[in-house]
């Protein structure tokens, strides 16, 4: 994991700074899966128009990626922070189950107003759990991933609660809007989506807030010392990934038009952080890369939707996201690359009898 | 959580077949025992439910309860949380009230011997609901009263089957799985295959596991309908799978139960209402509302008269001219 490799190749040319671009092999992944797609299912990279709205292998991936980009756009703050939210999930359920709650028990169901107050109350519940998140971690010292599993496991519960233990059906055209409906063409929870992405990046990398968070998780004493208060960012961070999770909540349980606090969200923490590291963020905190998060993404739902498409069995299915997802990861390694690389450089020229002992001279010194 | 019932589930239907073939001196030797306690007046059960962790069980209580009443059995109902030893413990407190008779869907399979062995003991008869229990000692429990997978897998092929007797080949189903590995989505994949087997003109061109849920059902039937050109027919392991299919075939601008046939199973009330619209054209029931049933075998039991050791649970075909008039007497 030495950054070395990389940045020394980023000092050359345009090329070599290409090739040292951080957000190259996860883009190289998802580019390989969508290519893997087009040769089993020549109609994949179709998209055609139909109702009024794109339509396609394509814009499925994207519609059904939102969420689990939302949930890992958080989850990246989150991470960068050095800390680990687990709680995402519980968030999902609970926000649909609120909304959902919410509008079938309203007096005029699909009017625009109930959906705004049903997604005000989602948001507002999310803030709180957030603030109960970030005061665990920042204010009373509890490890991150402790403070977030206390919600995890209690926020299923509540969701179940809201819903009373049943599936919450709801019919409101404006709330299908959020995750089921279509705007300018595209569906509208990929919009959403963008647009919560790229006011992110706006936010973080234009203000100094990027670089705080980084330094909060980089080095905590160092941050401290040079007088960054850790307790308000860590706080935010925690905040904002519950609202994001909020609105993919919101987005998963209008898609279906329905609120299951069973199994909505469930499990979508870990897609979120396996997306986050397939993105290029360390665990151990420090720099973070949302266009990277987005790429991880994009590359666990395309995985899915492979699945789907070369009708990998359901017995093997796990299987077989296993496999990709140690390729992808290896891929992205630098020590795995740089270990690979030498390995054939060396290879190549030298007769076969010391290829094997040669990366090994080559290993101790570098 | 439903899946985990459904693992056990699965477990159990397993270990209770393997129970009733070797059982056939069990009931024998327990009416004397059951007769004992009984002295007139109404009678008393003890239902210990798993809990309240699904819509179906929240139905099956509430069918327990009602039909007690109805059959004029003072019930005495404790709700487990999922946990056996809470189980247990109920069961104990039912001994020491001394109920005529004790009914429980066992959380987990095993680990029932102790408990069931005192209740034997106590003369108090034992009725299994929904789920079975792993035993070596088959005279432990009177009865078990449960849905049959594999049969509701085969009524879903039957009348497939029978809707394009007259129609030829071929016919091209997408199959929507549960939760893999699950009794039911086991179950009802083999019943429905070994239904249409017999003839060659019915092909399942994909199946994937749509995990029991609406949010899965519709994100597999999407990329079902990119990657198959030609699909007839859906069969849905579940309603709420068979629901989320159907926002996907109807994004997708074909027609629901029209140009592309739904077989769904479960029954609820979602799924009869979709029925209406023409969306669904057949819901195999899988039946929570086994109260009555449970209340007749109950007094059989008491009465000390020998009931079938295993029980099927009374599961309708629901075709789409019947959805409409089956809607206002569906509960959950």
């Amino acid at each position: 994991m030495t950054p070395h490799p990389a940045t020394d190749r980023a000092s050359g040319g345009a090329g070599r700074r290409l090739a040292g671009h951080r957000l190259l092999w996860p883009a190289l992944a998802l580019l390989a899966l969508l290519l893997g797609n087009l040769a089993f299912h020549h109609d994949f990279f179709a998209v055609r128009v139909r109702d009024g709205h794109l339509y396609g292998s394509l814009i499925d991936i994207l519609q059904f990626g939102a969420p689990l980009i939302l949930v890992a756009l958080g989850m990246t703050l989150v991470i960068a922070t050095r800390g680990i939210d687990l709680s995402v999930g519980s968030t999902v359920a609970i926000a649909g189950a609120l909304a959902c709650g919410h509008i079938s028990t309203a007096a005029r169901p699909g009017s625009v107003a109930t959906m705004v107050t049903a997604v005000a109350l989602a948001l507002g519940v999310a803030l709180v759990l957030g603030l109960a998140n970030g005061l665990l971690v920042a204010g009373l010292g509890v490890q991150p991933i402790v403070a977030t599993l206390i919600l995890m496991v209690a926020g299923r519960g509540v969701a179940q609660l809201i819903g009373d233990g049943q599936i919450i059906t709801v019919t409101s055209a404006p709330y299908k809007m959020i995750g089921g409906g279509y705007w300018l063409f595209f569906p509208f929870a990929v919009l959403l989506a963008a647009a919560l992405v790229a006011l992110t990046a706006f936010v973080t990398r234009r203000s100094a807030l990027g670089m705080l968070i980084e330094s909060v998780g980089g080095n905590p004493a160092a941050s401290h010392l040079v007088g960054i208060r850790a307790g308000g960012l860590l706080a935010l961070v925690y905040v904002f990934s519950a609202l994001c999770a909020a609105v993919a909540g919101l987005m998963i349980s209008s898609n279906v038009s329905s609120a299951d606090g069973n199994n909505a969200g469930l499990w979508i923490e870990l897609d979120a952080i396996l997306a986050v590291v397939i993105g290029g963020t360390a665990l151990t905190g420090g720099r973070f890369s949302l266009g990277g998060t987005v790429l991880g993404a994009l590359t666990i739902q395309t995985l899915s939707t492979t699945v789907y498409t070369l009708g990998v069995p359901p017995e093997t299915t796990l299987v077989f996201k296993a496999f990709v997802v140690i390729v992808v990861c290896l891929v992205q390694s630098p020590a795995f690359r740089a270990k690979a690389l030498r390995r054939r450089r060396t290879n190549a020229p030298r007769p076969h009898k010391t290829a094997g002992a040669a990366p090994q001279h080559q290993e101790a010194g570098a | 959580m439903a899946r985990r019932a459904a693992l056990v589930l699965t477990a159990a239907l397993l270990a209770s077949s393997a129970l009733t073939a070797c059982s056939t001196e069990g009931p024998g030797s327990g009416p004397a025992a059951a007769t004992k306690a009984r002295s007139g007046g109404p009678i008393t059960m003890g239902f210990a439910q798993v809990g309240a962790e699904s819509g179906w069980r929240t139905a099956n209580t509430k069918s327990v309860q009602e039909a007690a009443k109805k059959a004029g059995i003072t019930l005495k109902f404790s709700d487990a949380q999922q946990k056996q030893e809470n189980q247990i413990k109920a069961i104990r407190t039912f001994i020491q009230q001394k109920v005529d008779v004790i009914a429980f869907s066992p959380v987990v399979e095993s680990g029932w011997d102790t408990v069931l062995k005192e209740a034997k003991d106590a003369g108090i008869p034992v009725i299994l609901t929904d789920r079975a229990v792993d035993t070596q000692d088959a005279s432990l429990y009177k009865t078990f009263l449960g849905s049959d997978f594999v049969k509701e897998g085969k009524s879903a092929g039957e009348w497939l089957t029978g809707a394009y007797a007259n129609q030829p080949g071929p016919v091209n189903i997408v199959e929507l799985q549960g939760t893999t590995g699950s009794a039911p989505a086991n179950d009802r994949k083999a019943g429905f295959a070994d239904a249409i087997r017999s003839d060659g003109k019915f092909k399942i061109v994909a199946s994937q596991t749509g995990d029991f849920t609406r949010a899965k059902g519709k994100e597999v039937m999407q990329a079902f309908l990119k990657s198959q050109k030609d699909i007839d027919v859906l069969y849905a392991h579940n309603d709420d799978m068979a629901l989320g299919a159907i926002q996907a075939i109807e994004e997708s601008g074909k027609k629901p139960g029209t140009d592309i046939k739904v077989i769904s199973v479960d029954g609820i009330k979602d799924a009869f209402v979709a029925m209406t619209q023409g969306k669904i054209n057949v819901v195999v029931e899988c039946n929570p509302m086994l109260g009555g049933q449970l209340m007749e075998l109950a007094k059989k039991v008491v009465a000390g008269e020998t009931v079938p050791k295993r029980v099927e649970t009374e599961e309708g075909v629901f075709p789409q001219d019947k959805a409409a008039a089956a809607l206002p007497s569906r509960t959950y």
